[in-house]
């Protein structure tokens, strides 16, 4: 086809709203002091602006279920289309690019090329490294070898999933295909891990636009997740939680209490060991959540979550925990691990509610043997 | 002699490869091939069978509920557990929102641009368009402004240089049939039903939780009903599904089946192109009306159609080992009895082999084993799933419903009934059941609402959610109708435990590579005489691949590294089907 070579850029956008270039010179010299740059950077930031592009992305599909595509085509705000129009330029995926085959392998390798050091690559899925890789190949090549070309060019890397953050399903036991998260082969570039099976769509995006809006890699905690939606326990967040503190919790499906809208946390709710913003985002734009809608939290943002089960089990009677544990001190147990401002604000405001908390959770034990017996 | 290799495969669910050979302009010859697989049913091995649903819906997200709905089924049929018409209805609901949410999808966004040509919107005029879409709707966004708008995106993104997913796209290409104001009036629903297609999926989320990926519950639902408290459905809840399915309804009719129409009338030519060979059709059914127990009162019939015959449909039984049978004689996988032998779900194997060429490799070596998808068989012959085996198997069943939007859409397009197999009729079929779907949502919401009135708020069958309550051993088999065809799941359970597990799902059906009598799964034997008019663009290959709508990696999913031998299981006992 053909197409103007022309790219859109800031001082495009202002001629073609009528400003002069002269206008267009005012505007940097005082963008170039709001940001604090000596004066004679003024000619740097014209230049950056006026050759400023929609940030080129490459999203690789390994081992996955395409549900984390699923996931972010789902965003409310910003929607889809004006992410994929106005703020990035998805320059290769498999799930929504028109070109196939030979076609769209070289429209990645062209972006790659002309953008490198530059673009985003965003990976779904997990990389298998069994028997040289054979079980997942792209265009005759293994997903382990496309993974390090895509990532050597990339200014950072969003794992987008379980799968790509932790190894997921497939890296479940007994782990047939020797699959691996991103960061057990790529090590030398920054990886934001955006887990959950799959991640809340406005999570995604919001990854994605963090970058595109403020230039910069959101803050992430110890283990690589924005703190801004992996900073909070589902249990922290979770609406059902003074059911949790007064001990009334729901035995059954459809029972009185379910309906009621008890605590699952007997039903085997993962929320007091799972980092994730499903209590305050919820999902598909704050229609709900699993808790909100009856059914126990799976965990699936938390590493290796498959086999921390089985799910009907309540997290007491998992190995590991401790029989005689309670929910609050398993908590206290991942916090530790987990470590950052978050954890530390937790600790405090439990510390805090210290008195409040024994209470309830001499009641919830009083109520748990009542129902053991 | 000419190969065509086209890898990856875009705009589907998964990994897939085709290798065709092109002599004179036509495809004489085709492969179709897996190359990606991860091992679900050996990861559900050991683990509990009620939590077996959550392992096996990450086959694929793109169906995602399909494999969860399947796998609860079956452990439902192993354990006999009825659950209550409440819950089998919510189960309706969210197969419905997702098949339509799904064909949606499909249509705008891994299917039109293999007939829409995105750049000819720059040359379209806008008042033109508005015209089209007003004769041929009454969606309100129609005006010339609206049009105009979307136009200036288009230019806008065009002259940034940088076309992102539409870079490299089959532009210009001789196939491209659609006036510029089509292409417009296509692109502006693009962008529609991507933003559209968010709203009805909420009904899953309200059902069970979340979307991708809702969760469910063997004997039942979670959610429960309580119209007095807002820890379960109430009149909020409920009037928030209806709604959501009320707007489908009209997206559906006023958009999706009108673009289906209008963008069909351009291209009859594919519907003499694209037919797959033994024209054998098979669904298992689903959408039951009263208990999925009783497949008579199912909204989608089940049955098989043989070579194209419409006066007959056969019946299935997916516990007959002699019916459906699986073969790993052109896969990457062994067989204890011998490559060349065919076993049913029960009895299956999965020790994984790969005989393919070392990556990086140029070509697959077809003359070997070339995929990590099996060969599913019923009673030795190849079948073809999805909208349109179901869309066939009810007109021949004599379901009026049926008759009425087929015979509409044929009048409409002005073509006989042989169009409907090909790749336009593959096409047409998915929007058609879409209509059917949209009415239906709208019925079993009612009757899930009349229920509730009537004082019916069950939705979970509890009493044997206990596992001491089970035999020590038990088999069982669940089916549904997936977007893409019939989806089957068995289970064997032994002391609590998932013994066994075997999944046979659409695309392995329409995907897999040859029998050993040599004979062609639907991919291959539809893109058998398929024009070729650039080799070095082959936009015809999408065509009528992405007309079966694949999902690979629901396709992919066995492995056993070591060559286990699994053992067999001998079939004692019935289950109710």
């Amino acid at each position: 086809m053909t197409t103007s070579q022309q790219k859109e850029t800031y001082l495009d956008a202002l001629l073609e709203r009528g400003y002069s270039r002269r206008d267009f010179m005012k505007f940097v010299t005082f963008i170039t002091a709001y940001m604090g740059l000596e004066h004679s950077m003024v000619s740097q930031v014209a230049k950056a602006l006026e050759t400023k592009k929609r940030i080129p992305v490459i999203w690789e599909h390994f081992q996955e279920c395409t549900g984390c595509t699923e996931s972010f085509i789902r965003s409310d705000h910003p929607i889809v289309a004006d992410i994929i129009l106005d703020s990035i330029s998805l320059d290769y995926t498999d799930t929504l690019m028109a070109a196939a085959g030979h076609n769209a392998e070289s429209a990645k390798q062209k972006s790659m090329k002309e953008n490198y050091g530059k673009y985003i690559l965003i990976v779904e899925g997990a990389v298998p490294t069994k028997d040289g890789g054979v079980y997942c190949t792209i265009a005759g090549r293994t997903a382990v070898d496309i993974l390090k070309e895509s990532a050597a060019g990339a200014a950072a890397i969003i794992t987008f999933g379980s799968c790509s953050a932790y190894g997921g399903v497939q890296a479940a036991y007994p782990n047939p295909t020797g699959s691996v998260p991103v960061d057990a082969i790529i090590k030398d570039k920054p990886i934001i891990k955006v887990p959950g099976c799959p991640p809340i769509s406005e999570v995604m995006t919001g990854v994605v636009i963090h970058y595109a809006v403020f230039g910069t890699i959101p803050e992430l905690d110890s283990i690589g997740r924005p703190k801004q939606f992996y900073g909070k326990r589902v249990h922290d967040s979770c609406y059902r939680r003074p059911y949790f503190d007064a001990g009334l919790f729901a035995e059954s499906y459809d029972s009185e209490e379910a309906k009621k809208g008890y605590c699952l946390y007997k039903l085997g709710c993962r929320g007091p060991v799972t980092y994730n913003a499903c209590g305050f985002m919820e999902w598909n734009n704050g229609v709900s959540f699993p808790i909100k809608s009856g059914y126990p939290c799976i965990g699936c943002s938390e590493n290796n979550f498959w086999d921390n089960g089985p799910f009907q089990e309540r997290l007491v009677n998992i190995s590991g925990f401790g029989i005689e544990a309670t929910a609050d001190k398993i908590g206290k147990v991942v916090l530790g691990v987990a470590a950052g401002g978050a954890a530390l604000h937790a600790i405090a405001t439990n510390v805090l509610k210290r008195k409040e908390i024994k209470e309830s959770i001499e009641s919830g034990m009083e109520n748990e043997k009542h129902l053991n017996s | 002699m000419n190969r065509i290799v086209v890898d990856p495969i875009t705009r589907i669910e998964g990994h897939l490869r085709i290798e065709a050979k092109v002599e004179n302009g036509k495809i004489v010859d085709a492969y179709s091939s897996s190359t990606m697989v991860r091992g679900m049913e050996k990861i559900v091995e050991g683990r509990d069978p009620r939590d077996v649903w959550a392992f096996v819906q990450r086959a694929c997200g793109v169906c995602t509920t399909v494999h969860a709905i399947a796998s609860i089924r079956t452990v439902e049929d192993a354990l006999d557990i009825v659950v209550p018409p409440n819950a089998e209805i919510a189960r309706n609901l969210i197969t419905i929102s997702h098949a339509i949410q799904d064909h949606v999808i499909h249509f705008y966004h891994l299917h039109a641009l293999d007939w829409v040509d995105v750049t000819k919107v720059l040359e379209a005029d806008p008042k033109a368009t508005s015209e089209i879409a007003q004769s041929i709707s009454k969606w309100p966004n129609s005006s010339p402004g609206y049009f105009a708008d979307v136009k200036a995106r288009v230019k806008k993104l065009v002259d940034s240089g940088q076309l992102g997913i539409f870079t490299n796209g089959y532009w210009g290409h001789p196939a491209m049939k659609l006036p510029p104001e089509v292409n417009l009036l296509a692109v502006a629903h693009y962008l529609e039903a991507l933003e559209w297609q968010k709203e009805i999926i909420k009904v899953h989320t309200i059902l069970g939780g979340k979307n991708p990926h809702p969760h469910f519950l063997v004997g039942g639902m979670a959610s429960p009903i309580n119209l007095d408290d807002a820890g379960g459905l109430n009149a909020e809840r409920l009037a928030y599904i209806k709604h959501l399915l009320k707007q489908a309804h009209k997206f559906v009719n006023e958009v999706y089946v009108p673009d289906l129409m209008a963008i069909a009338s351009f291209y009859k030519d594919w519907g003499a192109i694209g037919e797959s060979k033994f024209k054998n059709y098979l669904a298992y059914g689903d959408l039951p009306t009263d208990n999925y127990r009783n497949p008579s009162s199912f909204k989608w019939p089940g049955g098989i159609i043989l070579n194209g015959d419409l006066s007959k449909v056969h019946p299935i039984d997916l516990e007959n080992t002699s019916e459906i049978q699986e073969f790993v004689y052109k896969a990457w996988y062994d067989y204890s009895v011998g490559k060349d032998k065919g076993l049913h779900p029960y009895e299956g194997e999965t020790n994984i082999h790969y005989t393919g060429p070392e990556p990086p490799y140029e070509y697959l070596d077809v003359e070997k084993e070339y995929s990590f998808i099996k060969t599913p068989r019923w009673k030795g012959m190849p079948m073809e799933v999805g909208p349109l085996s179901r869309m066939l198997i009810g007109y021949a069943s004599g379901k009026e419903e049926y008759k009425e939007v087929i015979d509409w859409a044929l009048k409409t397009l002005d073509v006989p009934v042989n169009v409907l197999f090909s790749t336009l009729g593959r096409t047409a079929a998915r929007g058609l059941e879409t209509k059917l779907l949209a009415d239906w949502g709208l019925e079993f919401i009612d009757q899930l609402l009349a229920n509730i009135k009537a004082g019916d708020t069950r939705m979970a069958n509890m009493e044997k959610w206990d596992p001491s309550t089970w035999p020590d051993e038990a088999k069982g088999v669940g089916y549904m109708e997936a977007p893409r065809g019939g989806l089957a799941h068995w289970i064997v359970i032994k002391n609590q435990k998932t013994e066994r597990y075997q999944m046979v799902v659409p695309t392995t059906w329409n995907a897999g590579p040859r029998d050993p009598k040599g004979q062609m799964s639907p991919y291959e034997s539809a893109l058998l005489g398929t024009p070729i008019a650039d080799p070095a663009n082959p936009v015809e290959i999408l065509r009528t691949i992405h007309s079966f709508d694949p999902c690979l990696a629901c396709a992919v999913h066995l492995y056993d590294k070591h060559g286990n031998h699994v053992g067999r299981i001998s079939i004692d006992t019935g289950c109710a089907i």
